[in-house]
């Protein structure tokens, strides 16, 4: 066991599949001798050479292309796209071909493709480098699209990503990426894709969420603890698909939900998982559903980002109000 | 079999005027400017290189948010502003600040935009402009598209857009280039090629000798210049400037120069990817010292205009900082209102909510 922040328990991850699969390839803009803008791969391509660790030309619908032709030759590529606002220059390359992949060629070809990208918000970052913009891909039928909050679950999840025979995209949110460190161990592992992670066990309300706001959901429960109130927090971990089984569980035993988003409050993964919870569990409710979320705006400018992201305190009043519906 | 490549490649040879030790070198070339107008080129160039040092000292502070820094590129960037007139549309990117400055932008406007305020972005009235495109490529395409418009419009004035080395390797570069090619628009783009692309360097981003001979494919006309010769530099844009409102189409200019910084004050380390051999060769190359030998020989600069201009630049800066600091912060119900000429159902009722929330 190590003590390692998300950064290195994501770089142990595509070490462990870089070693143990010649069929891995980890490319993207500035990811070889620079180790990638977050040191991410730091390292990679002095251990494994070019051939495997490279940079690429910049343009990311050419990564996306490339990432498909390199899977129709065998390999396992892992791509990064530097920031995931960038990600609408490889929106055909995702959506329209690579998720398709399987589907279009009835299964004779496939595409075991993971995308790694950063995002999310509270880094003070210049346009279109935060926005959460999971729920465009998560709309694709095709591709997985998984958001670990710890390191320990990064590590087990892109191993299980890169190893899946089907394309993911593994998105970093940039704030958990140094913020803190945990145990991980230094063994391979995996963690099923597709699968929530109870974060608290609690019985009086259940906060959904995923990515960084699992971190604020938890300080709100640490808040709600003062009051006798007892939530329970679930971390999505993939946000397609869902782990709707282990949703319906906690709804069972608490009766009240509170969904928290990074993203913006329209469309998204917190309507996706509230229309399933209604149509399976909607006798099981006390209160209404309510959903914390960014407002309806683009991402917010450097300058209101911190007033415009939720944080804790949005979440004890969501909380506040259905446990006394 | 006839095999092309080598002679094409060789035709792109950089043009220069002024050489390293300020003599110039190409005679025939010299553009036709004033003494006052080569005086204003080493005054811009060298305000410019103080702002550079202010922002980044600013930025260390806290006190400025993003910056990409310019040192080494003002020749690149001032020489080739110098030959627009006001009615010509600038598409910059992210580096190319200066150039927006000298074409009418406030500097406490700059500055805002640095400290992702949107007052950063809202061009005042006359000042023909996008602000600064974060989007790699992105702004090539629009080009095309606002010296169409122009060309539509029957007006004299030409669109003009700026990229790096990298940024030829985005598919929305090709894209512009041939649009504008195949409509004939009057288009100047700019590459700026200061040989990396954060830590890439340009042999990896390309097979091609030269980023100017891609202009070849869209059927334009190219030209490598001298990014670090102020004089080159202007006199290539003037005559793409004059080729393209007689209705002769866009050029695609590739200015050769270096980024003395490192890419953004972002935790970018340029020692990683570069070494101190490399930046003391192109600091031998520098803008503002082989100009300032050639206008001390004309007997048109001397240290006190040079302290002069400096003064002048560092007071201005202060003036402009305080006054961005003193612009109204930016509140979420400012994002709402900024979303819609109308507010729609849900809008509406999260402008009240953060009403509510800023109150308190
Ligand atoms: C579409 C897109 N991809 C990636 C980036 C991240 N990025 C910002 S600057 C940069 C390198 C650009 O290099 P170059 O075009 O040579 O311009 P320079 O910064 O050297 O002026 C990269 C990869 C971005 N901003 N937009
Ligand atoms: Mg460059």
């Amino acid at each position: 066991m190590a003590q390692m922040t998300m950064v290195q328990a994501i770089t142990d991850a595509l070490r462990t599949e870089l070693k143990k699969d010649e069929n891995v390839l980890v490319f993207g803009e500035d990811v070889g001798q620079n180790g990638g803008v977050f040191r991410v791969t730091e390292g990679l391509q002095d251990e494994f050479g070019e051939d495997r660790v490279f940079d690429t030309p910049l343009a990311e619908s050419g990564i996306g292309g490339l990432s498909l032709g390199l899977a129709l030759q065998g390999f396992r590529p892992v791509p990064e796209i530097q920031f995931f606002g960038f990600v609408y220059e490889a929106m055909d390359a995702i959506s329209g071909q690579i998720a398709r992949t399987r589907y279009r060629s009835g299964g004779a070809h496939t595409a075991p493709v993971t995308i790694r990208s950063p995002f999310g918000g509270g880094v003070h970052t210049p346009e279109l480098h935060a926005d959460s913009l999971e729920g465009l891909i998560a709309q694709q039928p095709g591709i997985k699209v998984v958001i670990p909050s710890t390191p320990h679950d990064a590590k087990g999840l892109l191993i299980a990503s890169i190893r899946d025979n089907d394309p993911v995209l593994f998105l970093e949110h940039l704030k958990l990426y140094r913020s803190f460190r945990e145990e991980v161990s230094e063994e391979e592992y995996t963690i099923e894709l597709g699968k929530a992670d109870v974060k608290r066990e609690g019985k009086d309300v259940t906060i959904i969420s995923y990515g960084a706001m699992v971190h604020a959901s938890l300080k709100a429960a640490e808040e709600l603890e003062k009051n006798n109130i007892d939530a329970e927090v679930i971390d999505l971990r993939t946000v397609s698909p869902i782990d709707i089984d282990t949703i319906i569980e906690s709804v069972q035993k608490t009766n009240r939900v509170v969904f928290v988003q990074e993203a913006q409050r329209q469309a998204g993964i917190a309507s996706h998982v509230i229309s399933e919870i209604q149509e399976r569990a909607i006798l099981h409710l006390e209160a209404p559903i309510l959903r914390v979320a960014a407002p309806d705006t683009v991402y917010a400018f450097p300058q209101a980002e911190d007033l415009w992201l939720p944080d804790h305190k949005d979440i004890v009043e969501k909380v506040n109000q259905v446990i006394n519906f | 079999m006839k095999h092309v490549l080598d002679s094409v490649e060789s035709q792109f040879e950089m043009f220069q005027i002024l050489n390293e030790d300020g003599k110039i070198v190409n005679k025939d070339a010299m553009p036709d400017l004033s003494d006052d107008d080569l005086k204003e080129l080493m005054r811009r160039m060298v305000y410019t290189r103080i702002l550079d040092q202010r922002s980044i000292a600013l930025n260390r502070q806290g006190r400025l948010g993003f910056y990409a820094p310019t040192a080494g590129q003002e020749a690149s960037q001032l020489g080739s502003q110098f030959a627009l007139e006001k009615e010509d549309f600038i598409l910059p990117g992210y580096r190319d600040v200066p150039q927006l400055v000298w074409h009418g932008l406030p500097l406490y406007q700059a500055f805002l935009f640095s400290r992702g305020h949107f007052h950063g972005n809202q061009m005042p009235e006359g000042l023909n402009a996008m602000s600064p495109q974060i989007i790699i490529g992105a702004q090539y395409t629009q080009t095309a598209g606002v010296a169409l418009g122009m060309k539509k419009r029957g007006k004299k004035s030409v669109a003009v857009t700026y990229t790096g080395d990298g940024g030829t390797s985005q598919g929305d570069f090709y894209e512009g280039i041939n649009f504008a090619g195949a409509y004939g628009a009057p288009a100047i783009f700019f590459v700026q090629n200061n040989y990396f692309a954060i830590s890439v360097p340009v042999e990896k981003q390309t097979a091609a000798k030269t980023l100017a001979q891609k202009s070849v494919a869209a059927g334009i006309e190219g030209i490598q210049v001298d990014g670090m010769d102020v004089l080159a530099v202007y006199a290539a844009t003037k005559d793409a400037r004059d080729r393209a409102v007689e209705g002769a189409g866009p050029t695609l200019i590739e200015t050769l120069t270096y980024r003395y910084g490192p890419h953004t004050m972002a935790g970018d380390d340029p020692t990683r990817y570069r070494t101190d051999d490399l930046d003391n060769e192109w600091e031998k190359k520098d803008p503002i010292i082989r100009f300032r030998k050639f206008l001390e020989s004309k007997k048109l600069w001397s240290e006190e205009e040079e302290n002069k201009v400096i003064e002048e630049a560092k007071d201005e800066i202060k003036k402009a900082i305080k006054k961005a600091d003193e612009y109204p912060k930016q509140k979420v119900t400012d994002l709402i209102s900024n979303m819609f000429e109308e507010l729609p159902k849900n809008l509406q009722e999260q402008m009240e909510e953060y009403k509510e929330k800023e109150s308190k």
